[in-house]
């Protein structure tokens, strides 16, 4: 892309009248240099200038929001793209409650929007870091594509933010907006603002979890600010959230054809015990034991960033129209809270008890209950893949205490099974728990890339259909070896 | 609030502080126990303080003084992750009644002004290193340091959020010390106090609010070099060990305090306490190793300690006592020998150690929101430090002549050296140049008197006390006026009190307890922020304060 003579207006797919707004198109043109160099260090040169099949954004018609056609990343064409506005819409829930929606920022709730925004722009070229040296030890090309569309998606979720920064939030937000780009997953001096944006990303597996339980998170925060009562904040994430979807379905389709390559590879060698690891993983293959403990870890830390289960910053996002709950208009009550409770856990003596507290408080607690049932779903799915092909193994979901960093477990040790366990017993039995270092070894000696049309590596089943509804040999990414 | 509310405390019972000792550096790590705090009610999240908190805090600070005179500089910082430290904890305070928030935050600012002034009254510096948030009473905790570093993370910011948040001010010394200490530009000030989520990085330096930004993977490593390097060039002199602050012996009953030189009896009825601190009965330490040979028992220490002690234990735990009487007990010239022992050997690190904590624990009593009264009666010894106490209360009552039937030692005070510049009052005068703001030479005309024991018909024309009365008038005199006092409405009596107490120059730390606390209070009493709608009511509710709008 000419970074000189970017023709915004044409350039830049968007339907927020975007030639004509002088100030924004100024903040963008000093703003998309540095983002572009942040993209063109980020990803190994190779990729940048292959060919990738892509779907892209062009515009918020539901019955056709996007086109597919090979592109090279860096010459994507992020848009800023909002869902349509909806005629007369109100505020949905809080003190607030059925005033007309706002379309500026109001002053008095200025900090915490922008606190908002910076927190959930932050996690999108965080993820998108953490995923950047995954390309060289893709498994197939047909997984590939879709790790370079969940990054480029995650790119214009940034600028999504940023436009929203820069637009709404004056030099303030622009400042924040550049901020994004100096910050960097893992970094020393200025990480992503969350924890579980600074872990590493090593091998497919993980990635495959990242996808499905931390995009998963993404897509209850998106959710919840979707019901904000600032409208074009409302607007950018719900368009964002058509795209999250097809992250969450790499992620479960990607840890279910993991599996499927295990069941098949067992049945084919005639193990049935699944807790025969030596042996499984001589066929070149992830036991479903380590999968399961890639899920505890992956799970947990997703868990976290819901943040403490009491808090008075979720509260008043709440309350002032900010912020609303998963599913708002379904739910059936006064929308209000003040007077409402909700059952939270705490531990009390030793004993993880339930206590109703103030519902507005308990904000968080409520997303995340409704985020393990949500993420509950693609679990059982797998669980009907190994029931079919007769292995006796299930997958289960830790319970909520167990390993956890933020809220009221962080201050003791919880089994998978809600026991509240002592340190000596924690430190002894964690390999049992979580991935150690042996079984990342393990998984990383598979990580062997797979490049040609229609092939797959030994650990991962081919997808059934295509992407696109592309034929199974259909070239996803036409690589660029220099 | 039924619970006696302890000030002493020592390291094995520390729930909140960790203190590591690197030679001439102490790096201080604020660790706060979320479920330690001194009432119930609330939990010390994200290195919040209550009082309990800040008791600890004060110990340390003391301990180092006296303890590890070895330390030049004390690295104040927070061994928790990701926060530096979240202010006092907001449920605690909003669940406090009015008497407990004054009292805290009075008690909060004397230890930060007493960390903030070790540097200039004994060269052991307190910097501060702060990763996190560092939030309101947290920045103020910074504040008070003489040096602030910051992480540059992108994430780790300082800020007040007093206003913006909770319809409160920052009531320890956060406003004064950015204007006056840090001079921050009063735009820039009105901005930083404006906005709940602080500055951060550079910016926060360009305005002046902390000394260095630091890239975070190089910041512990700077701290520490910058620690050592202040060690280095500390002016303080090389002392190889300090002494031991043994447990006070105190004995708590219903109506009384008993230590080895101060008795404190209540007077519930009479809504009064008496203080009474007894001279020494020991002839002074030969020198000042001898005083340090004995470690905390000499008499100059143990009593500075004791009535310190006794100060706060009456403001806390006995708020319904408005009236303070002081008397002493003893040999004049027996107090003066003991610090003159001090004040000819100014430049041994004890000698200046102790004559600063009567310095504290002074303006301690100045600083004490009750009626104070000083009664001097026959074989008293108000002489030099306890003659200080003279200046400090608000009225003072001394025996003139022969009492019938009395066969103590004629009453008398005794001026000292030290009465002229060794224990100056908030305002950075002495309570002389105080007393006598309108008549300085009468400072002059009562320094030429040192070391006279002045009797009553002296005392009162040196205009060293207000009242001399015989035998005749005494009873009746002293009688009348506590009975007066004590019906009084205690706030006009406050509000009085304290603003005939320091008369003179401003000085950050009386705009800090005059000016901020004075506000403070006020908008501690408002349904702003205190009614059922008031934002420190409703915080952490998810409801906002609702504000009346008019402007008072
Ligand atoms: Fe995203
Ligand atoms: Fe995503």
């Amino acid at each position: 892309m000419d970074l000189i003579n970017v023709s915004y207006d044409s350039q830049i797919p968007n339907n927020v009248g975007l030639s004509s707004d002088k100030k924004v198109l100024k903040a963008l043109e000093k703003w998309h240099p540095g983002y572009i160099n942040w993209w063109n260090d980020l990803i190994p040169q190779n990729f940048q200038d292959s060919m990738v099949y892509l779907r892209t954004a062009v515009s918020v018609d539901p019955k056709g929001w996007a086109k597919f056609d090979y592109v090279k990343m860096p010459d994507y064409r992020w848009g800023i793209l909002l869902a349509p506005a909806v005629e007369g819409r109100t505020i949905p829930m809080g003190e607030h409650l059925g005033e007309p929606a706002w379309q500026e920022v109001p002053g008095e709730y200025r900090n915490m929007l922008k606190r908002l925004i910076v927190i959930q722009g932050d996690t999108e070229p965080g993820s998108v870091e953490q995923q950047r040296f995954l390309g060289l030890t893709a498994p197939s090309l047909y997984d590939m594509r879709n790790l370079f569309q969940v990054n480029v998606e995650e790119g214009r979720h940034l600028w999504a933010m940023v436009y929203l920064l820069q637009k709404y939030f004056g030099k303030d937000g622009r400042e924040e907006a550049d901020d994004m780009l100096v910050r960097s997953s893992g970094s020393d001096d200025s990480p992503r603002m969350l924890g579980a944006f600074n872990e590493e990303t090593p091998d497919w597996l993980s990635f495959f979890m990242f996808t499905y339980f931390t995009d998963r998170d993404g897509k209850m925060q998106l959710e919840s600010l979707a019901q904000s009562g600032f409208d074009p904040l409302s607007r950018t994430v719900r368009f964002m959230l058509t795209e999250e979807a097809h992250h969450m379905f790499v992620g479960e389709t990607g840890v279910g054809r993991t599996i499927q390559a295990t069941l098949d590879a067992m049945n084919k060698a005639g193990i049935t015990d699944p807790y025969d690891i030596a042996k499984i993983r001589d066929l070149g293959v992830i036991d479903l034991p380590t999968i399961q403990k890639k899920l505890n870890l992956h799970y947990t830390l997703s868990l976290d960033l819901f943040g403490q289960e009491v808090s008075t910053n979720a509260a008043n996002a709440f309350n002032y129209g900010i912020k609303g709950r998963y599913m708002e208009q379904r739910i059936d009550d006064d929308h209000k809270l003040q007077n409402d409770t909700y059952p939270v856990t705490s531990i009390k003596d030793g004993k993880i008890l339930t206590e109703d507290v103030p519902a507005l408080t308990a904000i968080n607690m409520r997303l995340r209950d409704d985020y393990v049932r949500d993420a509950s779903g693609g679990v059982g799915r797998w669980n009907k893949l190994i029931a079919k092909s007769g292995v006796q193994f299930e997958f289960k979901m830790p319970h909520e205490g167990f390993h956890r960093q933020i809220g009221v477990f962080s201050s003791v040790a919880v089994d998978p099974d809600g026991a509240i366990v002592s340190a000596e017993e924690w430190a002894k039995r964690q390999d049992e728990w979580l991935p150690t270092k042996e079984d990342g070894a393990f998984i990383q000696s598979l990580m062997k890339p797979c490049y040609e049309p229609g092939k797959y590596a030994t650990w991962i089943a081919p997808p059934k259909v295509g992407i696109d509804n592309k034929p199974g040999d259909f070239e996803y990414v036409k690589l660029h070896m220099a | 609030m039924t619970k006696i509310i302890n000030f002493q405390t020592d390291p094995s019972q520390y729930k909140h502080w960790k203190v590591e000792y690197d030679g001439a550096v102490a790096n201080l790590f604020m660790d706060v126990d979320e479920d330690g705090g001194l009432f119930d009610g609330y939990q010390l999240k994200l290195n919040s303080y209550d009082l309990g908190v800040d008791i600890e805090l004060a110990d340390v600070v003391q301990r180092m003084r006296f303890e590890h005179p070895e330390v030049k500089v004390v690295v104040m910082q927070s061994a928790k992750d990701k926060v530096f430290c979240a202010g006092a904890n907001i449920r605690m305070l909003g669940g406090a009644a009015h008497s407990h928030k004054v009292n805290f935050c009075k008690f909060t600012n004397e230890t930060r002004n007493t960390y903030e002034a070790a540097l200039a009254d004994s060269a052991q510096n307190y910097i501060c290193a702060v990763k996190g948030a560092c939030a309101g009473g947290g920045y103020e905790l910074a504040l008070a340091c003489n040096h602030i570093m910051l992480t540059d993370d992108s994430a780790s910011s300082v800020s007040l959020p007093e206003v913006p948040l909770l319809a409160v001010l920052p009531g320890t010394g956060g406003l004064t010390r950015v204007t006056d200490k840090r001079k921050v530009r009063r735009d820039l000030a009105d901005v930083f106090c404006s906005v709940e989520e602080g500055v951060k990085g550079k910016r926060a330096l360009t305005w002046r609010l902390v000394d260095e930004v630091i890239p975070n993977s190089k910041f512990d490593e700077a701290v520490v070099a910058r620690a050592h390097e202040m060690a280095e060039n500390s002016a303080k002199a090389d002392v190889a060990k300090g002494i031991n602050l043994t447990p006070l012996t105190r004995e708590i009953s219903e109506d009384a305090v008993i230590y080895s030189t101060v008795e404190v009896t209540l007077d519930r009825a009479g809504r009064r306490s008496t203080i009474l601190i007894k001279g020494p009965t020991d002839a002074a330490p030969a020198d000042m190793a001898a005083f340090e040979a004995m470690g905390d028992q000499s008499w100059m220490l143990r009593c500075a300690r004791e009535l310190d002690d006794a100060i706060l234990h009456l403001r806390l735990n006995e708020m319904e006592l408005g009236l303070m009487e002081f008397q002493t007990q003893g040999d004049p010239e027996s107090v003066i020998a003991h610090e003159a022992l001090m004040l000819n050997d100014p430049d041994h690190w004890l000698s200046n150690e102790v004559l600063k904590y009567w310095k504290r624990v002074l303006k301690r009593v100045d600083m004490t929101s009750r009626s104070l009264v000083a009664t001097v009666e026959h074989g008293s010894c108000f002489a030099g430090p306890l003659a200080e106490l003279l200046w400090s209360v608000d009225r003072s009552y001394m025996m003139l002549e022969e009492f019938d039937g009395d066969n103590r030692p004629m009453a008398s005070l005794t001026l000292s050296a030290g009465n002229f510049d060794t224990y100056p009052m908030g305002n950075d005068l002495t309570r002389l140049q105080t007393r006598f703001l309108g008549t300085p030479e009468d400072v002059d005309t009562a320094q030429m008197r040192i070391g006279e024991a002045l009797e009553a018909g002296d005392a009162e024309e040196l205009g060293l006390v207000t009242y001399a009365y015989d035998d005749i008038d005494w009873e009746d005199e002293v009688r009348l006026f506590m009975e007066e006092r004590a019906s009084f409405s205690p706030d006009a009596m406050t509000g009085m009190e304290a603003n005939l107490r320091f008369a003179g120059p401003e000085t950050m730390e009386t705009r800090i307890f005059g000016r901020l606390t004075a506000w403070q209070n006020w908008i501690f009493q408002r349904p702003n922020a205190v009614g059922e709608e008031g934002a420190l009511q409703r915080y952490g509710t998810g409801v906002r304060g609702k504000y009346n709008m008019e402007r008072v």
